[in-house]
């Protein structure tokens, strides 16, 4: 056989892609449940990191999130409990960012600490060069922050990417997100020098000016929503 | 040395034919994982698995691929092992997976592998490409974790993530050195390894 004519070139390629194929999806599905399993581990890690849960050496996530994590619901706009069947955990926080406020699922996640009980609430938003991600965990009066956690898909490592170092992050305890009169104020990330007035804030990352602007984005645009159930704790 | 010719190109990439400080190969990839010693050999055993069974299943179709279209046949059977790769370290060892995030992608286009292939499987039988690939994927692991090593130790005071500088170094004003995490020192790393290596075997020197 001519190994060099187009006809046996095309059907050596063919069946190549099509070997190649069927080998790529079985291996993809024998791996799936595990691979599912790990994410949901990661969430849950992660969310356990905003009420400044860590596991220890040997800890098992999954077990840390059954001792600590009490109680998830969804509440709407209105700070109601919906009835949905959907459980908060499985929401795509994701997705509901591009969900009309007053549409969106919004899930809650009750969390048992030392100190009393925290609810942990997910935000979503945009850095400078993909999505960045985390969980803020607020004390029982519904208004100062206890934890915040966040995470990134691809920023600036050194620079935007230092919103997931515990330096950014340990500024937000302790601040208040609602004014003394009970307005929404939300927590500004500034620049270094800056103090605005009536609002919480803590400091930028230097150098990651447009992904600290994302954080402070994310957390208007995500707290927003929550408003009405915040101030009903 | 007498070494049985049949191991040579198992042995050879390890020294004087190193793909990373001899023929200056798979350098970006040794730069960007080799911050802490974990990943470094993750990688290893990654590149080597991947070099070793693409450089067998080359060669097992090194008479039946049609000239026209062999860079594309290899480059299709890489990019479906490393795939496979990837989808193994997301379900087996994810913390490790998130780390490497997108070099393990980036191993299709590690120039090794592409070169181990065309210059070595597609003219030579199946063991001697298997035994290819385990010596230079090795040959190149050796460097990442020599390197990752010295960056660990140095920049973190740690090694596999156990602190291995004790407590009262630190008390008398030690301090690590933060400059080792970032890509540069890798650099120097190499740069150092390349100027003993050279410096041991004269007939390497230009």
């Amino acid at each position: 056989m001519n190994r060099q004519s187009n006809t046996y070139t095309i059907i050596y390629s063919t069946v190549l892609v099509i070997v190649v194929g069927v080998v790529l999806s079985v291996v993809y599905q024998a791996l799936r449940p595990e691979q599912v399993k790990n994410i949901e581990n990661d969430t849950k890690r992660q969310i356990l990191a905003a009420a400044r849960i860590v596991p220890e050496n040997g800890e098992s996530v999954a077990d840390l999130y059954t001792d600590h994590i009490t109680a998830s619901y969804i509440v709407n706009t209105e700070g109601q409990k919906t009835d949905s069947n959907i459980d908060a955990f499985n929401v795509d926080v994701a997705a509901q960012s591009k969900v009309a406020a007053d549409e969106r699922l919004l899930p809650v996640f009750e969390c048992k600490t030392d100190q009393g009980l925290k609810y942990i609430i997910p935000v979503y938003g945009a850095g400078l060069w993909g999505p960045i991600w985390g969980y803020i965990a607020f004390d029982n009066n519904g208004d100062t922050i206890y934890g915040a956690y966040f995470a990134h898909a691809g920023e600036t490592p050194g620079l935007g990417a230092e919103i997931e170092k515990p330096k950014f992050q340990d500024q937000f305890e302790g601040k208040d997100i609602f004014s003394p009169s009970g307005d929404f104020t939300s927590v500004a990330v500034v620049k270094v020098g800056k103090e605005p007035q009536g609002q919480a804030w803590v400091h930028a990352v230097s150098g990651g000016t447009i992904t600290s602007q994302g954080v402070q984005k994310m957390l208007y645009d995500s707290l927003a929503p929550y408003s009405a159930f915040l101030k009903s704790l | 040395m007498n070494i049985n010719k049949s191991i040579l190109p198992l042995v050879n990439p390890l020294s004087k034919d190193n793909p990373v400080i001899v023929q200056v190969l798979g350098i970006c990839s040794a730069l960007a994982v080799t911050a802490k010693l974990e990943p470094a050999v993750v990688m290893t055993i990654s590149v080597t698995a991947v070099l070793a069974l693409a450089n067998v299943i080359i060669s097992l179709l090194r008479n039946t691929i049609p000239t026209s279209i062999r860079i594309i046949v290899q480059l299709v059977v890489v990019a479906a092992l490393v795939v496979i790769v990837d989808q193994v370290l997301k379900a087996w060892n994810y913390e490790v997976s998130k780390a490497l995030s997108v070099f393990i992608g980036l191993i299709i286009t590690n120039c090794i592998i592409m070169g181990r292939l065309e210059a070595f499987a597609m003219t030579n039988r199946p063991w001697p490409s298997f035994l290819d690939g385990i010596g230079n994927g090795l040959g190149y692991g050796i460097i990442l974790i020599i390197v990752g090593f010295f960056r660990e130790l140095l920049g973190s005071g740690t090694l596999f993530g156990c602190q291995v500088i004790p407590q009262w170094c630190y008390d008398h004003g030690y301090q690590n050195n933060g400059m080792m995490i970032l890509p540069p020192m890798a650099l120097i790393t190499v740069a150092c390894i390349i100027w003993v290596h050279r410096a041991r075997n004269k007939d390497l020197q230009e």
